[in-house]
């Protein structure tokens, strides 16, 4: 009889975290052969079409950037609070708080200097969205309130907030859709490439990337976040004060989730719609855990998600296997890696009897 | 050892290797019914892994396990347990919100069918209690028993699943010497029902009184084998470490300074809000170690966390120095100079996922020497981790290693490191050597000496009684939250502090 058993394994050297995400993502590949068959498709068709689509042309390539760049914010977002053990399930409720600062901003800046437009909508977005995360924060420092939930119910709060104020006070004057006025011009990103919609908004998810690599390696701030969320009573017993560096770690967090929402707002639409986000929030969740909580880690599963997601597009085109199967692939990345990251501290022993 | 005697459990040539580490070589480890069978050894030597073998917990890499005559393939605790063997770990296995009734059942029959049938439990669990005196409130939740409430419920436990060959991993370590004494009556009345029990342990003097034959590991063999009654204390040191193991402390008379921790009327309650502090007054002088002795759960961990900054008194002063320690705040504790060695270093003292540096700068990486606005200087840091880990000795790959990799010695020695660093005025060392093994043990012993000839006051609370004699200049004990009495360390009797500790007065 062949039994196995789970035993703890020796920490695994450093190479290994960064083989393990891949190893992740080609076994995930692999696996995603199953619903493609099953949806009908040519199989290497499809494994063409889907990296064609997201690689193979300028214009595909920049719009794969174009996608990763409010993912790689939300994924930042989850991974600074996770690191600290503050759940923040609630990126996509920051996300909307940015936008929705962004929106009133952009729309009723005419009078400021053209210059000053942006700064001042991205710092408010910032704001806006570190606001919204720091509430869960106070309610579990103060009140012991469970951060998954309150952050995870906050999100449909902002929804329905949004929702308001899109049937009133934000709606464009003459519409009957949920939507907002057009932002002013000068609230725009820039559009840094040609015939593209290459825009600053990538640029500032690439420096987000560097920054919070930064603060969690160099600076005594991500040294006490790592550590309360190591140890918090061990933290508070070293004299580090968990709640600020709970508060700060939580604005931080939405205030990346807020700039997602500005650059969605100024870089793609334009204008508040209800469904300015199709759920980047919470795909935030979903490629922090397969970053391993590593900004390079996000930086990079933001881009397998956007390859994935812009790819199918043009799979589905090709060969009529349908685009839900970018969803599919991205809940299996979490289901392998989650699996992975198991393995990283048990081993499977074969016992043979 | 007489060979004739049936066996209730043979293990031979046992061989477990971790990786690089074999824990045990080809052990041979026999017991019979009805003794208690000491397991004799430094940390390290291999006891744990040889009865966690025998328990199903680890699987052995090589060697045959015969229990009751029986050939038994254990590949979980639950095997184990069928065929009657329980073992009682440092860590307990209980739901500390459930009650003890309700830990008891866990995973039993009783606690498997849908409907629990708590009636029957309770009536055979006070059935148990009262034949081995284990009293216990069945209804009480676990949370809130003193450590050595939770080991009876452990066994209890055991007793519970029929276990009769009952293993226990250094029972006594979290326990206070009549907490022992109780332990031990309990396990001479199981062997006497003709159960077996096998006694991890390090302490010599508790081996001696408890055990009916001693086995000795060292570097995972089995060394020596003796029956206790033709064995001696020094010889069984011998066998342990292959050296003279008996600490000779050599204290240096000094004149105390000025009183650098005073305590006055303080007042506190404990988790279950009942008092736990009552109008406690305490003084230390400078290159003065006041040792407080007394039975765990008189109010030593609530006095520790309230000087720690970990707790809040209802009531009271305490002055560092002179200036006035703020309550509830680690921080400022440390501003004062307070050196803090808390009892529990794996989850209050370390970050056991953090490298040892991480550990060692928890305290001062926002002084000036570390940072400059918030940019930790890595170099700095190196030097001065580095500094501290040699001159600590600390067996580690490095500064970079992860701290849980360390020994329980080392890890110890990395909280003295990072706590002494600084030049503490005070140092409150609260069950420091809980745990380690000779070796270490010394080492603290020798610091914290060193720390009394630097100048600083030491206030020392230890349930260990020969490291308070041995090391305290003043002896005060505790109970019930009081001071029952004091005295010069050289003129203090054992018996007169004994009766303090039972709460007796004079």
């Amino acid at each position: 009889m062949i039994r196995f058993r789970i035993e703890k394994r020796k920490p695994l050297p450093g190479w290994a975290k960064i083989i393990i995400p891949i190893a992740a993502i080609v076994v995930t590949l692999i696996l995603s052969a199953i619903p493609i068959l099953i949806a009908g498709g040519h199989l290497w068709k499809s494994y063409f079409y889907l990296f064609y689509g997201a690689l193979g042309t300028r214009f595909n390539l920049l719009e794969t950037f174009v996608k990763a760049s409010p993912l790689m914010l939300t994924g930042l977002a989850v991974a600074f609070a996770f690191r600290a053990k503050f759940w923040n399930i609630g990126a996509e409720g920051q996300l909307l708080a940015g936008a929705l600062a962004a929106t009133v901003l952009g729309v009723h800046m005419g009078a400021v200097p053209q210059p000053l437009v942006l700064p001042i909508i991205i710092v408010a977005g910032f704001i806006a969205g570190g606001i919204w995360a720091s509430i869960p924060a106070i309610l579990k420092t103060k009140l012991k309130v469970d951060d998954v939930v309150s952050t995870l119910l906050l999100n449909y709060v902002m929804i329905h907030i949004m929702g308001a104020l899109l049937f009133g006070p934000l709606q464009q004057p003459g519409s009957s859709w949920p939507r907002s006025s057009a932002i002013i011009e000068s609230a725009q990103y820039p559009v840094l490439l040609m015939r593209s919609r290459f825009h600053m908004g990538i640029l500032i998810a690439f420096l987000a990337v560097f920054v919070i690599w930064f603060i969690n390696k160099k600076t005594t701030f991500g040294y006490q976040s790592k550590a309360v969320g190591v140890n918090i009573r061990a933290a508070h017993f070293g004299g580090i004060n968990t709640t600020a560096v709970i508060l700060w770690t939580a604005l931080i967090s939405g205030g990346l989730a807020g700039l997602a929402g500005v650059g969605e707002l100024c870089a793609i639409q334009y204008r508040l719609i209800m469904d300015i986000s199709p759920g980047y929030g919470y795909s935030g969740i979903v490629i922090a855990m397969l970053g391993n909580l590593h900004p390079v880690g996000v930086l990079f599963s933001s881009l397998f998600f956007s390859v994935i997601i812009v790819g199918a597009q043009t799979m589905s085109r090709m060969t009529g296997v349908p685009t839900y199967i970018a969803e599919v692939i991205q809940g299996m990345a979490l289901m392998v890696m989650l699996i992975f990251l198991l393995f990283t501290e048990y081993k499977l022993r074969v016992v043979r009897k | 050892m007489v060979d004739t005697k049936q066996t209730v459990v043979r293990m031979s040539g046992i061989t477990k290797r971790f990786l690089d580490v074999t824990a045990n070589q080809n052990v041979t480890f026999d017991l019979y019914p009805g003794e208690i069978c000491a397991l004799l050894g430094e940390n390290g030597a291999g006891k744990t892994t040889l009865m966690n073998i025998l328990f199903g917990y680890y699987a052995c890499d090589e060697g045959e396990i015969f229990i009751k005559g029986k050939k038994a393939d254990l590949s979980a605790p639950k095997d184990a347990i069928s065929r009657g063997v329980g073992m009682i770990h440092q860590h307990f296995a209980l739901v500390p919100s459930q009650t003890v009734l309700e830990n008891t059942i866990i995973g039993t029959d009783s606690g498997k069918n849908i409907f629990l049938d708590l009636k029957a439990a309770r009536q055979e669990l006070l059935k148990l209690q009262k034949r081995f005196g284990l009293q216990i409130d069945p209804d009480a939740r676990v949370w809130t028993l003193s450590v050595g409430e939770q080991q009876k419920v452990e066994i209890l436990k055991a007793l519970y699943r029929d276990v009769d060959i009952l293993i226990m991993d250094e029972p006594t370590a979290v326990l206070a010497p009549a907490e022992t004494e109780e332990l031990f009556r309990t396990l001479r009345s199981l062997v006497e029902e003709g159960r077996s029990v096998v006694f991890i342990s390090h302490k010599l003097n508790e081996v001696m009184d408890i055990s009916d034959r001693v086995v000795v590991l060292r570097g995972g063999r089995v060394v020596a084998e003796r029956n206790t009654a033709e064995t001696s204390i020094r010889e069984l040191a011998n066998l342990m470490v292959g050296r003279d193991l008996l600490e000779n402390i050599e204290k240096k008379s000094l004149d105390p300074g000025q009183f650098v921790l005073e305590i006055e009327n303080l007042n506190a309650i404990n988790d279950k809000n009942l008092p736990a502090l009552k109008s406690l007054n305490l003084a230390v002088r400078q290159r003065e170690i006041l040792g407080i002795a007394g039975i765990s759960g008189n109010g030593q961990t609530e006095l520790s966390e309230i000087l720690f900054g970990m707790r809040h008194p209802t009531d009271g002063i305490i002055k560092i120095n002179g200036h006035p320690l703020k309550y509830g705040s680690p921080a400022s504790a440390i501003q004062l100079k307070m050196g803090r060695i808390p009892e529990d270093r794996i989850d209050t003292g370390l970050l056991m996922d953090l490298s040892v540096a991480e550990n060692m700068i928890l305290e001062n990486h926002t002084s000036p020497g570390f940072h400059r606005y918030g940019l930790m200087k890595a170099a700095k840091i190196h030097q001065f981790c580095d500094e501290l880990i040699g001159a600590y000795n600390i067996m580690t790959a490095g500064r970079d290693a992860v701290t849980k990799s360390l020994s329980g010695g080392n890890l110890q020695k990395v909280m003295l490191a990072r706590e002494l660093a600084g030049g503490p005025a005070v140092v409150i060392a609260s069950q420091p050597t809980r745990g380690l093994d000779v070796g270490a043990m010394e080492y603290i012993h020798q610091r914290i000496l060193q720390e009394r000839e630097r100048g600083a006051g030491i206030l020392l609370i230890s349930e260990d009684l020969d490291e308070v004699f041995a090391l305290s200049d003043r002896i005060v004990v505790m109970y019930e939250g009081k001071i029952m009495g004091g005295a010069i360390a050289e003129e203090a009797s054992r018996e007169q502090i004994g009766l303090w500790m039972s709460g007796v007065e004079k």
